[in-house]
């Protein structure tokens, strides 16, 4: 290994992306296969995100489906994209989630090399760019669909980005929800949200949401008290990217179950 | 057609040596010495926006006095060879050790090979679980290691006795950064905040352990 020193008209600047293309021995990923994709790979499903008084909030339930199997109980959908971001992925998990690892890298190496932190809108375009680049793969059955938000530092406010298999982005004002529950999710959100939630408000609003998209989409995971396997739910505001800590989330689904138990017995 | 000169190799090294060291010389100088929970880096620097001092890595600082073009051009690199490594292996498998052999190597070949010798010196910071490293590489490839403090730049002699005197195995950030704000500035002089380029690797700040020390925060840190 050498060190990675490149003439002037050759220097990828802090583009990582870049960059890999100019290192060798870096296998390419490939583009085209001969089959489609008809095998069964596991897919995340259900992630959501919606707009609080401080921030954001973003939600993912645990489950990936390999066709009919239930591929992972635990799956991980929610990320944190660097200090003041956080990106979800529903999709390819495989290719999701490496996607993500290479999204956060090019945020951390753009920020090292420049010496500034990207603004909120160069991440969500960064992150269009590599969901275009993967097209091809979308277009042979194994989408990535990521959804991406953050604390805007320069205009105090969280924002959220939806992205569809193409790269094209578009800003959602309050709410957002993709993957196979994100109907459900999305419709429940709705329902229930105003400007101004507060913290607890949104963590109960976004538990609610993956618990009704969970009762009507098969992909899509519940709370699961007997391995103790809740959604991943994370704030985004000005002091950062945050997870909530998993207890605090299985009391809320409990409150949340005992709520809806009450309900019935009426 | 004229012959060329016929230059003895000790001569042209021993040019080359001195070229680069006057080059060296007319920067300011750096000092990083550890701390009870990290590494304190302070260097002499009016500028707010062309630091000397870096992060590369979750644990790996990068200083560096003399050119600023060429020492710029190390720290990207540095920054591009971490990103890679830790891309296609691990996080973990990052390490300092590796990266100072490449600066070292990279130093030493264009002092041998090239017209000119880079006019800098580089430092490698990285702060371990037990024990900190402190590479330093000097413009023809020289690398040491030290665990205690490191003096960069032209006037390195006399401010490596300065800190040496007052070093202390355990002291805190604040009393690291005056000392050696101290030892740079010597007896007959006093910096302030804004002549001082500070940054920390601490076991407090989560997984990006490089922070830096500016502002209001450095100026009550020197009262």
């Amino acid at each position: 290994m050498a060190l990675p020193l490149f003439p002037p008209e050759s220097d990828p600047g802090p583009d990582f992306v870049g960059l890999l293309r100019l290192t060798p021995g870096r296998a390419e990923t490939p583009t085209r296969m001969e089959t489609g994709a008809t095998m069964p790979v596991p897919h995340g499903t259900t992630v959501v995100a919606l707009r609080y008084a401080e921030g954001v909030v973003m939600a993912g339930d645990r489950r990936a489906t390999a066709g009919n199997v239930i591929a992972h109980h635990a799956m991980e959908k929610v990320f944190p994209a660097d200090r003041h971001s956080a990106v979800a992925i529903a999709g390819t998990a495989g290719m999701a989630i490496e996607m993500v690892r290479l999204f956060q890298v090019q945020l951390e190496h753009y920020e090292k090399v420049e010496g500034s932190v990207l603004s909120l809108e160069g991440k969500a375009n960064q992150l269009a760019q590599m969901v275009r680049q993967h097209l091809p793969m979308a277009m042979q059955g194994l989408a990535v669909v990521p959804l991406f938000a953050g604390f805007d530092t320069a205009r105090g406010v969280g924002r959220i980005f939806n992205y569809d298999v193409t790269g094209g982005h578009y800003e959602d004002t309050d709410f957002q929800a993709t993957g196979s529950g994100g109907r459900d999710a999305r419709s429940t959100v709705k329902l229930g949200w105003r400007e101004g939630l507060s913290r607890d408000e949104a963590l109960d609003l976004a538990i609610q949401s993956l618990y009704e998209a969970a009762d009507e989409d098969s992909a899509t995971g519940g709370p699961d008290p007997v391995r103790g396997i809740y959604p991943i739910v994370a704030f985004v505001d000005a002091d950062g990217y945050r997870e909530v800590p998993e207890d605090e989330v299985a009391a809320r689904f409990g409150a949340l179950i005992a709520r809806k138990q009450a309900e019935r017995a009426r | 057609m004229s012959m060329p000169y016929y230059v003895a190799p000790e001569q042209v090294m021993k040019d080359r040596a001195e070229y680069a060291q006057k080059g060296i010389a007319r920067g300011r100088s750096l000092v990083a010495t550890t701390y009870d929970v990290g590494i304190a880096m302070v260097a002499e620097n009016p500028s707010r926006s062309l630091h000397k001092i870096s992060e590369i890595y979750d644990r790996i600082a990068f200083g560096g006095v003399g050119k600023y073009n060429e020492y710029d051009q190390l720290r990207v690199a540095g920054v591009r060879h971490a990103d890679t490594k830790g891309y296609a292996y691990s996080r973990e498998d990052v390490d300092a050790r590796s990266l100072a052999n490449l600066y070292a190597q990279y130093l030493g070949n264009v002092f041998t090979h090239e017209m000119k010798p880079l006019e800098v010196e580089i430092l490698v910071a990285e702060l371990g679980d037990l024990e900190n490293q402190l590479y330093h590489i000097a413009y023809e490839g020289t690398i040491t290691d030290e665990d205690r403090f490191a003096v960069l730049g032209g006037d390195a002699e006399t401010i490596t006795e300065r800190v040496a005197a007052a070093w202390q195995a355990d002291w805190d950030m604040a009393a690291a950064i005056k000392a050696a704000t101290a030892a740079l500035a010597g007896p007959d002089r006093t910096l302030a905040a804004d002549d001082l380029e500070v940054a920390i690797l601490s076991r407090g700040n989560g997984r990006r352990t490089f922070r830096r020390v500016d502002g209001e925060e450095l100026a009550q840190l020197l009262a």
